[in-house]
C-alpha cells in the first residue's frame, strides 16, 4: 500500500508559495502507521501522511472508508492503537482530546455539535478556553492529581473576583468573538444571542467552525463541512476556506464534495478499506485508476485477511 | 463461615430476581426503572396482605402478586416510561425516580409504615447441611429461582417473543424494521420485569420473616448494583452479578458490622463504573452519540428578570413579609427560602454541567452535621461555622465523588445517588463523632454579641441575605467565561472536549459549587431545627431538591425560589400531610418532565 503513496510524495510547490514564511522543514501534522481496530474490523490500518505549514490537505474515500476515523484518532476523541502522530514535532497521539486541543488542533463534527444550552456568540467564546492565559491561572497543573484543582480554584475565584488582566482578556476575547462572528457576518450575526439549539443544521455548522477558529489553530481539522449543505450554501463554504487558505490556515479536510475538494486542496489523500490507496495534487487523484475503481467499484476478489 | 456464605447466595437469589428485571427493561428501553425497586418493595407488602390479612392460601397469593406486579408494570411503561424515553431518557430515568417514590408512600399509606411480621409458610430450620441449619422454604426458594432463570433463559433463547426482545434490546430501530412490534415487546418486558420483582419481593418477605412498605428502596439499589456488576442488559450478567454481590455483601456485613451495608454496595458500584463501565458482561460505547443532556436544557429561554421584576421581588421578600406575616408564615419561609439557596446553586451541576445528581441530600447532611458539630462541640460561633459547613460539605462530597466523573452516560446520575446514600451510612457509622442514630441536640441559635437571633424573623432576615448572596455569586458566574465553559460540558462532552474543556474537572467543580451551598443550606436548617439526625436527609429530601429546580428550570437559578414557593410554600400553607407530600413531588415532577420540560420559569422557544 505504500508505493503508490511513496510514488506520489512530491515536494509541494503549492505550500512554499502560500507560506513564504514557514522556514521550519518540520510538518504541522505528521501522521505514522497509525492503526485503529474495531472489534477485529482495520479501521484505519497504518495510515502515514503529513500536512505542512499552510496546506490544506483532504481525506477522501467511500463510506466506512477510514476517514472519519482518522480524524477522531488525530484529534484524540479515540485512542490510537498503534502509529505515532505528531504536531510540530510534539507526539500527540497519547494526549487526551482536550491537551491536544490546547496543542494547537481545533475540529469541527460531522453532525454539528454545537452548544446547544449556549448563545451563538457564547459557542464561539468557549472555543477559545484553550486560549485564555489571566482567567485560567497554574494551567500547568490543571493535568496534575489533586493538584488540578487548584487551577479551577483559581479560575472560580477570577470569574467571581476579575483582575484587570482578566478583564482586559475578557474584552479581548469579545473582540475575537465579534471577528469570528463577522466572518459569518450575514448568517450568523442575526443569530448572536439566539441559543444554538435553535440553529439550522447550515448555521450550526458554521458556529462550529467560527468556534474552532476562535481557538487560533495551528491545524484546523474539518469533517465534512458541508455536509446537509445545498449548493450556494457549499459555495459559500468554499469561499470561506479559500479566504483561510489564502490567510495560511493549515487544514486537514474530510469531505465528500469532490468539487469543493478539488478547488480547495493542495493534496489529496484517497482511502479505501482503513488505507491510503493514493495520494497526490487533486489533478493527479482525479486520473488514478484505484480511486477511480474505489468510487465506481471493482472487480470481484477474493478478500484474504479481511474482515473477522 | 459457611453459615455466611449460604446467607449470602439466599440474599444473592433475590437480587439476581430484581437485576434480572432492571436489567430486561434497561436492554429493550434503555432506561434505568427506578420503579422497578418499589414494585419490589410492594410484591412483599402484598404477599403479607393477602396471607396474613386476608388469609389466602399461599398458592392463591402468589399468582397474585405476580399479576398485580406484572400489571403495575405496564402501566408504569405505557404512563411514565414509554412517552419520555423515546426523546428524553434522563427524563424517563427521572420520572421513574418519582414513581418510585409515589409508590412507596402510597404503601405506607395503605398498610402504616409499621414493619410486620411475615408467616412462615413452609419450615424455615428444618434441614442439616453440614453443620448447618436451614429451612425447607430456603431451597425451596433456590429452586424456584433456578428454574425461573432456566425456563426464562430457554425463553429469551428460542422463544419467538423472547427472540425479539433480544433483537430490541441489540438495535431497536432495525428491530422495528424487521416487523418486530417494538412497542408491544417493551410492554412485554416491563410485565415480565415486574412480575420478577414482585416474586423477589415474596422470596424476601419468606426469607426475612418481616414485610415493610419502604423496604424496597435499599433492596432494589443493592440490586441495581448487581445488575451493573454484570453489565446492565445482560441476563447472564444480572445473576452472576446479583448472586457475587449477595455473598460480598454477607462476609462484609459478617466482618463489619450491619451499618456497613450501603457503604459496600456503593463502593462495589463506584468501582465497577470506574474500572469497567460496561460491568462483567456488557460492553460500553466508545462515543456517546447522544448528547443526553443537551436535548433537556434546550427547551426554552430562561425568563429574565427587569430592574423591577428584582425590586418587586426584593421588596415583597424583605420588607413586606417581615413586615406583616406572622410566626408561622415566617418559618415557611425560613424553609422556603433555605431550599431556595439549595436549588439556586444546584442548578449549576444540573442545568449548566448537565449532571443530573438523585443525593443532593448527602451535602446537604455534611453542612448541618459540620456546622452542629462545629458550635456545640468546639463552641464556634455560627457565622464562621456557616462558610466552613460549606466547605467542608464541598471538600468531603468532591472526594467522595472524585471518582465519578468520567462515568458515562445515565451512570453518572446513579453514582451521585449512591454518593447520597453513603454520606448519610458514614454519618451514620461514625458514631462517636455525629452520635448515629441518635442525632445532636442542642445546636445554638445564631447571636451578635448577647443578642440571640432565635426568633422566627431573625432566621428570615439571615436566609434572606444568605440566599441574595447566593444568586449574585451564581449569576456572576453564569456571566463568566467559567460559567460558559460548564454549560458547554453540560450541552455536548465531545465538542467540549474538542475545545480544550476538561470535561471531567468542571463537573467535579460545578458539583462542589453546589455541594458548597447545600452545605450552606444544611448548616441553616440545623441551627434552626436545632436537632438534627441521618433519617432527616432522606431520599425523600434528594428528590425535594431535584423537584424544586425540574420544576423552576434546571438551568434557572431563579426557578428555583419559584419551585420552593410552590413545594414548600405552598404544600406547608395548605397543610398538606407529609407522606401526601412526597406523592405530589413525585407527581409534580413526572408532570415537568413530561409536559414542560424546560420547566416553568422559561418562556417557551
Amino acid at each position: 500500500m505504500s508505493e503508490i503513496r511513496n510514488a506520489r510524495r512530491a515536494p509541494q510547490e503549492p505550500t512554499a508559495a502560500i507560506a513564504p514564511g514557514a522556514a521550519d522543514a518540520a510538518p504541522v501534522l505528521d501522521v505514522r502507521d497509525l492503526e485503529r481496530r474495531f472489534a477485529g474490523l482495520r479501521a484505519v490500518d497504518g495510515v502515514s501522511f503529513t500536512v505542512g505549514r499552510g496546506e490544506v490537505v483532504s481525506i477522501i474515500g467511500p463510506n466506512g472508508s477510514g476517514k472519519t476515523t482518522t480524524l477522531n484518532l488525530v484529534t484524540g476523541v479515540i485512542p490510537p492503537h498503534g502509529g505515532e502522530i505528531r504536531l510540530e514535532g510534539r507526539r500527540i497521539d497519547r494526549l487526551d482530546p482536550a491537551s491536544i486541543a490546547e496543542a494547537g488542533v481545533a475540529r469541527t463534527f460531522q453532525n454539528g455539535r454545537v452548544f446547544g444550552a449556549l448563545t451563538v456568540a457564547d459557542n464561539i467564546e468557549v472555543g477559545m478556553h484553550a486560549t485564555l492565559r489571566a482567567a485560567r491561572p497554574f494551567r500547568r497543573l490543571s493535568r496534575a492529581f489533586l493538584l488540578r484543582w487548584i487551577p479551577l480554584l483559581a479560575e472560580l475565584w477570577l470569574a467571581l473576583v476579575p483582575t484587570r488582566a482578566v478583564r482586559r482578556e475578557r474584552a479581548a476575547a469579545a473582540d475575537r468573538v465579534e471577528a469570528e462572528l463577522g466572518r459569518f457576518g450575514q448568517r450568523l450575526g442575526p443569530r448572536r444571542d439566539d441559543f444554538a439549539y435553535t440553529l439550522s443544521y447550515a448555521n450550526r455548522r458554521r458556529t462550529e467552525i467560527a468556534r474552532a477558529l476562535a481557538l487560533g489553530p495551528t491545524l484546523l481539522v474539518l469533517d465534512e463541512p458541508t455536509a446537509g449543505m445545498n449548493q450556494s450554501e457549499t459555495a459559500e463554504v468554499l469561499e470561506q476556506l479559500l479566504e483561510l487558505k489564502a490567510a495560511g490556515q493549515t487544514m486537514l479536510l474530510v469531505e465528500h464534495k469532490l468539487d469543493l475538494v478539488m478547488t480547495v486542496s493542495d493534496r489529496v489523500i484517497v482511502m479505501d478499506g482503513g488505507r491510503i490507496i493514493a495520494e497526490g495534487r487533486p489533478e493527479d487523484v482525479r486520473r488514478d485508476p484505484a480511486v477511480v475503481e474505489a468510487y465506481l467499484g471493482r472487480r470481484r476478489e477474493p478478500y484474504a485477511g479481511e474482515g473477522i | 463461615m459457611l453459615d455466611t456464605l449460604i446467607a449470602g447466595l439466599l440474599h444473592g437469589n433475590v437480587y439476581a430476581l430484581v437485576a434480572v428485571g432492571i436489567s430486561l427493561v434497561f436492554g429493550v428501553s434503555n432506561v434505568v426503572n427506578f420503579a422497578h425497586f418499589s414494585i419490589f418493595g410492594l410484591g412483599s407488602m402484598l404477599a403479607w396482605w393477602f396471607t396474613v390479612e386476608f388469609g389466602w392460601p399461599f398458592w392463591v397469593t402468589i399468582p397474585a402478586v405476580l399479576a398485580i406486579t406484572g400489571a403495575l408494570g405496564f402501566v408504569i411503561n405505557l404512563t411514565v416510561v414509554r412517552p419520555l424515553a423515546r426523546f428524553l431518557p434522563i427524563a424517563a430515568l427521572l420520572a421513574t425516580y418519582a414513581v418510585s417514590q409515589i409508590l412507596d408512600n402510597l404503601s405506607q399509606f395503605a398498610f402504616g409504615p409499621r414493619v410486620r411480621p411475615f408467616p412462615d409458610i413452609l419450615p424455615t430450620d428444618d434441614l442439616q447441611l453440614g453443620g448447618l441449619r436451614i429451612g425447607t422454604s430456603d431451597v425451596a426458594m433456590f429452586a424456584t429461582t433456578i428454574v425461573v432463570m432456566a425456563v426464562l433463559g430457554a425463553y429469551l433463547k428460542w422463544g419467538k417473543s423472547g427472540r425479539a426482545i433480544r433483537a430490541t434490546s441489540q438495535d431497536p430501530d432495525a428491530a422495528l424494521q424487521m416487523g418486530i412490534p417494538v412497542g408491544r415487546i417493551q410492554h412485554l418486558s416491563f410485565i415480565i420485569a415486574s412480575a420478577l420483582g414482585g416474586l423477589a419481593g415474596v422470596f424476601v418477605a419468606l426469607y426475612t420473616g418481616t414485610v415493610s412498605p419502604t423496604s424496597g428502596l435499599t433492596t432494589g439499589l443493592t440490586a441495581f448494583v448487581a445488575a451493573t456488576l454484570g453489565g446492565l442488559g445482560s441476563m447472564v450478567g444480572a445473576v452472576v452479578g446479583g448472586f457475587v454481590l449477595g455473598v460480598v455483601e454477607a462476609f462484609g456485613i459478617a466482618w463489619l458490622g450491619d451499618g456497613v451495608r450501603d457503604i459496600i454496595t456503593f463502593t462495589i458500584l463506584l468501582l465497577v463504573l470506574v474500572i469497567r463501565p460496561g460491568g462483567l458482561f456488557g460492553r460500553t460505547p466508545l462515543i456517546s452519540t447522544e448528547p443526553l443532556t443537551g436535548t433537556f436544557l434546550g427547551r426554552g429561554r430562561p425568563i429574565r428578570l427587569r430592574w423591577w421584576g428584582i425590586a418587586i421581588a426584593l421588596v415583597t421578600g424583605g420588607v413586606l413579609v417581615p413586615l406583616f406575616a406572622d410566626a408561622y408564615l415566617l418559618t415557611v419561609g425560613t424553609q422556603v427560602l433555605v431550599y431556595a439557596i439549595i436549588g439556586a446553586a444546584f442548578t449549576v451541576t444540573t442545568g449548566q454541567a448537565g449532571v443530573i445528581a438523585l443525593g443532593q441530600a448527602g451535602p446537604i447532611a455534611l453542612g448541618a452535621y459540620a456546622s452542629a458539630l462545629l458550635t456545640t462541640a468546639l463552641g464556634w460561633p455560627f457565622w464562621v461555622a456557616l462558610p466552613a459547613a460549606g466547605l467542608i460539605a464541598a471538600i468531603i462530597a468532591s472526594v467522595l465523588s472524585f471518582p465519578i466523573w468520567g462515568v458515562k452516560g445515565h451512570y453518572i446520575s446513579i453514582a451521585t445517588l449512591g454518593i447520597g446514600i453513603v454520606i448519610v451510612a458514614l454519618i451514620r457509622v461514625a458514631e462517636p463523632i455525629t452520635r448515629g442514630a441518635y442525632g445532636i441536640y442542642g445546636i445554638p441559635a445564631p447571636s451578635i454579641g448577647d443578642l440571640v437571633l432565635s426568633a422566627p424573623l431573625a432566621y428570615y432576615l439571615i436566609d434572606l441575605a444568605v440566599l441574595v448572596v447566593t444568586l449574585v455569586i451564581v449569576r456572576q458566574l453564569r456571566r463568566s467565561h467559567l460559567g460558559r465553559v460548564i454549560a458547554s460540558v453540560g450541552s455536548d462532552e465531545i465538542a467540549a472536549l474538542a475545545s480544550g474543556v476538561r470535561v471531567r474537572d468542571y463537573k467535579a467543580l460545578a458539583f462542589a459549587i453546589s455541594a458548597f451551598f447545600a452545605g450552606v443550606g444544611g448548616s441553616l436548617l440545623a441551627h434552626q431545627y436545632t436537632y438534627i439526625d441521618p433519617a432527616l436527609f432522606s431520599i425523600p429530601m434528594s428528590l425535594l431538591v431535584l423537584t424544586i429546580v425540574v420544576l423552576g428550570g434546571v438551568n434557572v437559578p431563579f426557578g428555583a425560589v419559584i419551585g420552593s414557593l410552590v413545594l414548600i410554600g405552598a404544600l406547608e400553607v395548605l397543610r398538606v400531610a407529609p407522606e401526601i407530600r412526597v406523592i405530589l413531588y413525585g407527581l409534580a415532577l413526572i408532570l415537568i418532565v413530561r409536559f414542560r420540560p424546560g420547566g416553568v420559569w422559561v418562556r417557551r422557544a
